[in-house]
């Protein structure tokens, strides 16, 4: 469960709007079931206290809703979890929406449930998921109630969380937590063990199963082109379905590449996937190389900041080294 | 009524694939669950759902259609078809059975869709009751029965054996080929099962879900309807709803150039996407309302209109499982559907 309330996000939220601050406010609406939560515009208090919800499923984040909101009149209420921050800032940095047009609140996350992992331990027919601090209770249609460890169905990268600190805010409900030492470079590091062959095995793998549906690109921040090369049939490399196994990895490694350095490992794309792939894995890996090539760099940590890959300095790393270091 | 004993699948399997290739359910890593091609000993998966449906048998998501080959100012049309093989699909669920018929009324239609008319000739479906149906189903909106699936051998699978019914002749054909390894059986096994389905279809959350509002000719009722501007207000305008809906049949043709010639092809397009219909006055459908508000009129409105009231929907709930912000049919129809569905 979150410690911070949906009646206390309500309060905030009706006071902002009462004392005509915001016009509307972007949140989690509840759904048929315990988990499928959908993001939504509230006009009012009213529509608030019928269907706003904070929860462990409230994992979307919002940030990039900004860039079409912040093109309506008024202006937008809109919650971030520490992690959305960082995606707030980046897009910021790129001029993205108009931040005079948003109010922000920070607001703390206490880590987001993958539904996928509750219905792997369970099996079918979720009637209900009741979260405590420590646990989650699962009532289901045939086998009863299940206990399961809050801890073993978070989401991967709440797992791996990289920070509770808020980057961005107008406003703070509850208190700022800190950047964590996170393992989030692990299973990178797991990667660039394999062997060539074994890697490309493990991603042909992966990426073989990619029904190219574009949830990934179209849920995550970094991805705001107004068009995107692979929609627009005067490009060239339009491309709506992987026509074989070379289109299926062209997409997304050119898709990691175009956010490599903007990225903020925000894990969208991973959640997002109907298929499971693990896509954070391929930004991970930029942004590690990025780190040890370029010393500690967080995107979106701060608004305006120029990234390693747009800058440069005499100390950069020369491009020989880093091909020679693929040679290893 | 055919039965065989559990403890002899393998034998059934084996015995089918014989004659033709043999695709059953398999567990893969991480829950995942996908059609594989038999081969010896392979274990059926028990979940009730494969991530993808059946239909990418008969209506893949890149086929080749035809080549052209150029040498100097002559063109060649080669037309790269083959017949396909004969091959059975085992396991297929009662909504994934009837999406067939939703897309035999779109394929099989004048002008015949010969692609996919080739591949339905030479399948064989074998279906499977949904002892287990989950929170996600909602079948019975549209009238399919979880405990009649069809195809054309309907299967049932109980602690023990699985039994069979032919339902078409195609399936008395291969049933007949598998009295090696089946034996008659009375329906009593059967019979009870079906009564236990009833029972948990009964205790669904989605059981209530009504789809009597819609239908064919409701286009005016709900294409101004102010609801949609909400619905489709967080759509991201990807296309996973349509590309695991067992139903969904649009696609784009296009061409790609190799080293000898052009390679005509066609693949699944959704109209969730900014560039699918696109002509030469642009996409008719300039908004993500209007694209969101087309995919759900198509399987509640139109698609009833042009085809004596069948729905192109079929409750397998996989958009409602895998849409990226949970957005989906079930609750358009609810919005939408007036107090029937409150």
């Amino acid at each position: 469960m979150q410690k911070i309330t949906r009646e206390a996000l309500i309060e905030k939220a009706a006071a902002l709007l009462s004392e005509g601050k915001v016009d509307r406010v972007l949140g989690w609406k509840s759904g048929e079931f315990s988990y499928d939560v959908t993001p939504a515009i509230f006009n009012n208090v009213e529509e608030m206290q019928k269907d706003f919800v904070y929860g462990d499923f409230s994992g979307a984040n919002f940030s990039k809703y900004l860039v079409k909101e912040t093109k309506k009149d008024g202006k937008v209420l809109i919650f971030l979890k520490p992690c959305d921050t960082y995606s707030f800032n980046q897009l910021l940095t790129e001029h993205r929406f108009d931040r005079e047009k948003v109010y922000a609140v920070g607001i703390p996350c206490d880590g987001m449930i993958d539904e996928n992992k509750i219905k792997q331990a369970v099996g079918d027919g979720i009637l209900s998921i009741v979260s405590e601090s420590e646990t989650v209770k699962v009532e289901t249609l045939y086998d009863g109630v299940k206990e399961l460890n809050r801890a073993d169905v978070f989401s991967e990268r709440c797992l791996n969380c990289k920070s509770k600190k808020h980057v961005a805010y107008d406003e703070l409900i509850g208190e700022d937590g800190l950047v964590l030492d996170s393992n989030r470079f692990d299973e990178v590091a797991k990667l660039e063990k394999m062997t060539a062959d074994e890697r490309f095995a493990f991603w042909q793998n992966e990426l073989s199963r990619c029904i190219r549906c574009n949830a990934c690109r179209d849920i995550c921040p970094a991805c705001t082109c107004e068009k995107c090369v692979f929609d627009n049939p005067n490009s060239g490399v339009e491309n709506k379905a992987a026509a074989n196994s070379f289109e299926e990895k062209m997409f997304h490694i050119i898709r990691a590449f175009h956010v490599a350095g903007r990225c903020t490992d925000c894990g969208e794309c991973s959640r997002v996937c109907p298929q499971h792939i693990p896509l954070h894995l391929l930004n991970r890996k930029f942004i590690k190389d990025i780190n040890t090539f370029y010393g500690d760099y967080q995107a979106g940590a701060e608004v305006g900041s120029r990234a390693p890959l747009v800058n440069y300095t005499k100390e950069d790393i020369e491009p020989s080294e880093a091909v020679n270091r693929g040679d290893e | 009524m055919r039965k065989c004993s559990l403890s002899n699948s393998t034998a059934l399997f084996n015995k089918i694939a014989e004659n033709a290739t043999l695709y059953i359910p398999v567990d893969l890593e991480k829950g995942r669950v996908a059609y594989k091609k038999y081969a010896d000993g392979m274990k059926m998966s028990d979940a009730l759902k494969t991530d993808r449906s059946a239909k990418d048998f008969f209506f893949p998501q890149t086929e080749n259609l035809m080549e052209f080959k150029t040498e100097g100012k002559s063109i060649e049309i080669i037309d790269n078809r083959s017949e396909a093989e004969d091959f059975v699909v085992f396991g297929v669920r009662a909504c994934d059975v009837k999406s067939l018929e939703v897309l035999d009324k779109v394929f099989l239609a004048e002008p015949v869709d010969s692609y996919y008319k080739n591949r339905r000739e030479h399948g064989v479906i074998v279906s499977m009751a949904c002892t287990r149906p989950t929170e996600t189903c909602f079948c019975g909106t549209f009238g399919i029965d979880a405990s009649a699936p069809k195809g054309d051998i309907e299967c049932y699978k109980t602690d023990d054996a699985f039994y069979f019914n032919a339902v078409t002749e195609k399936g008395e054909a291969l049933l007949a080929k598998l009295d090696g390894v089946t034996e008659s059986s009375d329906e009593k096994a059967v019979n009870e099962q079906k009564e236990q389905i009833k029972k948990v279809l009964d205790k669904l959350p989605l059981k209530d879900l009504k789809a009597d509002e819609f239908g064919a000719d409701k286009t005016d009722k709900f294409f101004n309807s102010p609801e949609w501007k909400n619905l489709s207000e967080a759509c991201l305008g990807c296309g996973t709803c349509t590309f695991v809906c067992p139903t969904c049949q649009c696609y784009d043709i296009k061409d790609f150039k190799t080293n000898k010639g052009v390679q005509r092809f066609r693949c699944w397009d959704s109209c969730m996407y900014s560039d699918f219909t696109k002509m030469s006055a642009g996409q008719p459908r300039l908004t993500q309302m209007e694209r969101f508000r087309q995919r759900f009129m198509h399987k509640l409105v139109y698609f009833p209109t042009n085809n004596d009231g069948m729905f192109s929907c079929v409750g397998c709930g996989r958009c409602v499982a895998k849409c990226p912000i949970s957005m989906n049919i079930v609750k358009v129809m609810k919005t939408l559907g007036g107090k029937n569905n409150d």
